[in-house]
């Protein structure tokens, strides 16, 4: 007993280091696991609350652009506003509202922090909870895809960015529906992205888009995603390699809007029953 | 005691300057020079070496919440101050260290402190790089971007080095 307590005695520097590395990495593994652990949420709210001071100081360099953009916009929500409606009857159209059921909701949210440098890139924009931001809904802005909430505290949201290693968004060539699975590889930069899955007999050419599938619960049909830069095919196999440019320009993104999908839990609980 | 609170001042200006200057910047796609290492180098050499581990717990922790990834900095900041334990016994002078005397250029010289803060820095960003991927089929450009990353965060350091100790 005595040797054990000298031995951790002599070793407490040591000992100290390996407990507190050991807590590390729990904290790296729940993080990358589960959603945070909830006294990082709070802690989010102090850094929120830096971050958004930082903001409100260099918004103004971004004004000219953002005003731009907002207009753009306008202009396309106008010429599409029924884009985020379905079809109850078939392709019949029916001049009926009650006929449709809106799908979708979209709140604006600014960006006060965003990454794109690292290998894990998150964004952080100032909504949360209190708007009704829950983790799972997807952000895109006018220029397309943009990633998804990962955890909200009351003001704030973190989001990762479709620039994160472990992005998976399902996506399809508009021009004729093939789909495929977008990452974002080691060797891709803050424009560029890999699209795998789409399998090799498609006819594809540089400069084919690439949109969201809307399969899954996050994002709606047809989201803007990239465009193919290159493509190739991966010996031995069936499918294509491509490397598309993204149509979202990260480096200086300054609003999104998160995508609300009211019909989530009803497609969620009959994926569940299959 | 007395050098308190400008090591807290330290503290506070490093975590700024990191969190909203140095992440926004970014040479040639990965690479990130993460200047706040520069808070554990300083650490007088007389400070408890258990202050030191819990000293980089919490630098580590403050960068982690803003960059929200949880443990990233915690590890890779621990990992570089029970280094520097090791690496000061390694490079201690006959007699040991001067106590009124801290890891700086003007104190120790230009090529003890380039060699200290070098392997420190580099120990720093490759395990923050690798775990981070947290995969071994990236290595060698995982390495290849602490390298440079290193580069980049030591030329900050010998400014800012240059900057607070200019010969007046």
């Amino acid at each position: 007993m005595r040797n054990i307590v000298n031995f951790l005695w002599k070793n407490n520097f040591t000992i100290l280091f390996l407990f507190l590395e050991f807590i590390a990495f729990i904290l790296l593994v729940q993080t990358n696991r589960f959603h945070k652990a909830s006294f990082v949420s709070n802690a989010n709210a102090m850094s929120g609350g830096v971050y958004s001071t930082y903001d409100n100081i260099t918004e103004y360099l971004a004004l000219k652009r953002v005003n731009e953009e907002v207009a753009q916009e306008n202009a396309l929500l106008k010429s599409a506003s029924s884009l985020s409606f379905i079809k109850m009857r078939g392709n019949h159209v029916y001049i009926d509202d009650t006929l449709h059921l809106q799908q979708y909701k979209y709140l604006s949210a600014k960006v006060i922090n965003n990454s794109v440098h690292k290998r894990n890139n998150h964004i952080i924009i100032n909504q949360g909870k209190e708007q009704g931001i829950e983790p799972g809904m997807g952000a895109i802005c006018a220029k397309g895809l943009v990633g998804k909430v990962k955890d909200v505290s009351a003001h704030y949201s973190a989001v990762v960015s479709v620039l994160n290693s472990n992005t998976q968004i399902s996506v399809k060539l508009k021009k004729n529906n093939y789909f495929g699975i977008m990452t974002w590889e080691s060797e891709d930069n803050s424009t560029t992205a890999t699209v795998n899955k789409i399998p090799n007999h498609v006819d594809l050419q540089i400069g084919d888009t690439i949109v969201s599938m809307g399969s899954s619960t996050i994002f709606p049909e047809g989201i803007l995603a990239g465009t193919v830069s290159s493509f190739e095919e991966i010996p031995g196999s069936d499918f294509y390699d491509i490397k598309i440019s993204l149509t979202t320009s990260f480096n200086n993104l300054s609003y999104v809007y998160i995508v609300k999908n009211l019909l989530k839990t009803e497609q969620q609980e009959l994926e569940i029953k299959l | 005691m007395n050098d308190f609170p400008k090591i807290a001042l330290r503290f506070v200006v490093l975590v700024l300057l990191q969190v909203l200057v140095l992440n926004n910047v970014a040479f040639s796609g990965f690479i990130n020079p993460y200047l706040y290492v520069l808070f554990i180098l300083m650490l007088p050499f007389n400070t408890p070496k258990w202050l030191v581990l819990i000293s980089a717990f919490f630098l580590g922790l403050t960068i982690d919440i803003f960059t929200s990834t949880v443990g990233l900095h915690i590890a890779a900041s621990l990992f570089m101050a029970y280094s520097r334990e090791h690496l000061l016994k390694l490079f201690a002078p006959r007699g040991g260290y001067d106590v009124v005397l801290s890891p700086t250029i003007p104190d120790m010289g230009f090529v003890w402190f380039l060699s200290y803060a070098g392997i420190l820095t580099f120990l720093h960003h490759s395990f923050l790089f690798i775990i981070e991927v947290f995969r071994f089929d990236e290595f060698f450009s995982t390495i290849g971007r602490s390298l440079l990353s290193t580069v980049f965060t030591l030329i900050l350091i010998l400014i800012s080095q240059l900057l607070i100790y200019r010969k007046k």
